[in-house]
């Protein structure tokens, strides 16, 4: 198990949390005072309808957008009051993602498209290189390691998206809708993927969801209604 | 920076046509700048391959030859001046010549000069109704041992050896004696007959450098002298052939900068969404801006090297003297220069796309 902080502090404290946008004359309010505690190595589902606010939510946690009040403390370090620089450094280190449509590189194979992210962050070389073949091991893709993307299947393309995601370690991982492009046997098995994976190392990950099946893999499920969360 | 590098060898298909429409570019670039070279040195060689620091001619000729008549008391005042070290008589007469073997139409142009000082390249005045030939006129089927009938009275010119690049006002060099010049002068162009010591123009060897220039205007009335520079200058054509030409280039140029900026923003709208999702994953917009800046750069380096391999063939492939095409390590180097800025400033125009791309748009798909 990857040692992270202590077990008793939170990968994520979001605390009424507030985003407004502007839209003209008029408000919309994405998400209205959202409060969401996940746990050192928690798997929290998000399941709420289109427009409810997940990806906001999401978004928001993972350091992509700031919001418009409100605290966000990821592991020990609060980003509420980061700028574009440092929420960049931020997402380098301690966030991983998972997105909905898989957005590999199409010009990098498995493994490139792992090491990507030690490209863009922290440049570490050696202990990078070594650690994307153990995450393709540990996925069932190190045959697969020299492959693009365009070689690959889709639930093969979506654990490769899952290695990247966890290259740099992080203390929480977003999945968005990550079944969604997967037919429910494949869906099923990436969900079983994702739940050893996290388990393994610790890491705590929120599942963005609209398909109730998913839940049965997280330890909770958190539903969104129109910005407003409810446990 | 590596992303960007790994794309263009990757995915070449992408760039193959950018490729081609800029490598087109640089080849009319490099071609235009190698005629406008070639215009020049065929207009001015005469002149560059003086070895002196001023030419002479007389205050009204407006710096030509033909117009300019130097007497020799002139020439004694400037042989007094201070730092005056050396002065020769230069003069020329631009003609038609016949050249064996050739129709009686097919006259080769030919400027016979009549000199003292040699200029650099060409050896001491050969013997009486000898002349040294520039090789363009090997183009005209001209050959060593040849004899030459220059002019309308045909006078006949014995061809003893090749110089270089002596060309003037595009017209092939005959270098002779001044004896020699100053015969096919009387009988050619009876209107610009020169006795005996008088010159057309004179050229001046200091101690002092270009500044003897000034010194002669200022110690000789009824003469203009000018630096080697200003007598290049001032040859009719010069100036107006450099700044038309330099028109055409720049506008190339600009041609290039919008190719390259406009392919560069076609591909940034195409990337968005990778690019979002790289934003996301930890890319600053200044890593993904540089590896757009690489990718022009290095595009702009493959065509310029096409293109300058493919302009060096075109000018061994053209006969010397068909076309003044003159291909120089220093021209395709600075057009390849002004391709990169080209390449740097049209893929900035990117950069506000960029710069724009949100990563949040990697999320909820």
């Amino acid at each position: 198990m990857t040692a992270h902080a202590s077990e008793a502090t939170p990968a994520l404290q979001m605390a009424d949390i507030r985003k407004v946008y502007r839209m003209g004359d008029n408000e919309v309010v994405a998400l209205d005072h959202a409060s969401l505690t996940v746990g050192a190595d928690e798997i929290v589902a998000l399941v709420g309808p289109s427009g409810s606010g997940k990806t906001t939510l999401c978004s928001i946690a993972g350091g992509i957008l700031s919001a418009t009040s409100g605290t966000v403390t990821v592991g020990t370090e609060e980003i509420s009051g980061y700028g574009d620089k440092e929420l960049t450094t931020f997402r380098q280190n301690q966030v991983g993602f998972v997105f909905q449509s898989v957005n590999l590189v199409p010009f990098l194979n498995a493994r490139e498209n792992l090491l990507v992210v030690d490209e863009l962050g922290r440049r570490e070389g050696k202990p990078a290189r070594d650690r994307a073949d153990r995450l393709l091991d540990e996925l069932g893709l190190a045959d697969r390691a020299k492959n693009l993307p365009s070689q690959l299947s889709g639930g093969q393309k979506q654990r490769v998206a899952i290695g990247r995601a966890l290259m740099n370690e992080p203390r929480l991982v977003l999945f968005d809708e990550p079944t969604s492009a997967l037919d429910t046997e494949l869906g099923g098995q990436v969900m079983e993927l994702i739940q050893s994976e996290m388990k393994a190392r610790g890491t705590a990950a929120i599942v963005v969801t609209h398909d109730e099946r998913i839940t049965e893999y997280c330890d909770r499920t958190v539903r969104i209604t129109d910005g407003v969360l409810a446990a | 920076m590596r992303l960007a590098i790994k794309e263009l060898i990757r995915q070449p298909g992408r760039f193959v046509t950018a490729a081609i429409i800029l490598t087109l570019i640089a080849i009319l670039l490099m071609f235009l700048g190698g005629l406008l070279d070639g215009l020049i040195r065929s207009a001015t060689g005469a002149v560059r391959a003086q070895q002196a620091d001023a030419i002479v001619y007389s205050e009204d000729a407006q710096a030509s030859f033909l117009r300019s008549r130097i007497e020799p008391d002139v020439r004694a005042s400037i042989e007094a001046i201070d730092g005056v070290e050396e002065v020769g008589g230069l003069g020329v007469v631009q003609l038609g010549a016949r050249v064996p073997g050739n129709g009686p139409r097919d006259l080769a142009n030919v400027g016979v000069w009549g000199y003292e000082l040699a200029p650099d390249g060409v050896p001491e005045p050969p013997g009486p109704g000898e002349a040294w030939a520039d090789e363009v006129l090997k183009a005209d089927g001209v050959e060593i041992g040849d004899e030459l009938l220059v002019g309308p009275s045909r006078s006949p010119l014995v061809i003893v050896g090749w110089v270089e690049d002596t060309s003037f006002n595009g017209q092939g060099g005959l270098w002779a004696d001044v004896d020699t010049w100053r015969a096919v002068l009387s009988e050619n162009r009876p209107d610009a007959v020169l006795a005996d010591g008088v010159f057309q123009s004179l050229v001046v060897r200091s101690s002092g450098g270009d500044a003897v220039a000034a010194s002669i205007n200022g110690a000789v009335d009824g003469v203009e002298a000018l630096t080697i520079d200003d007598a290049i200058d001032a040859i009719p054509g010069v100036t107006e052939q450099q700044t038309t030409f330099n028109q055409i280039l720049g506008v190339t140029v600009v041609i290039a900068l919008v190719v390259i900026a406009l392919f560069f923003a076609l591909l940034t709208v195409e990337r968005t969404a990778l690019y979002g999702v790289l934003k996301a994953i930890g890319a600053r917009s200044r890593t993904i801006f540089a590896g757009l800046v690489t990718q022009a750069v290095v595009l702009t380096l493959i065509a310029a090297c096409i293109a300058g391999a493919a302009v060096v063939v075109l000018d061994l492939l053209i006969p010397p003297g068909a076309i003044p095409l003159y291909i120089s390590a220093s021209r395709i180097v600075t057009s390849t220069v002004l391709l990169l800025v080209a390449a740097v400033i049209g893929s900035a125009f990117s950069l506000r796309r960029v710069l724009r791309v949100d990563p949040a748009s990697a999320l909820g798909g």
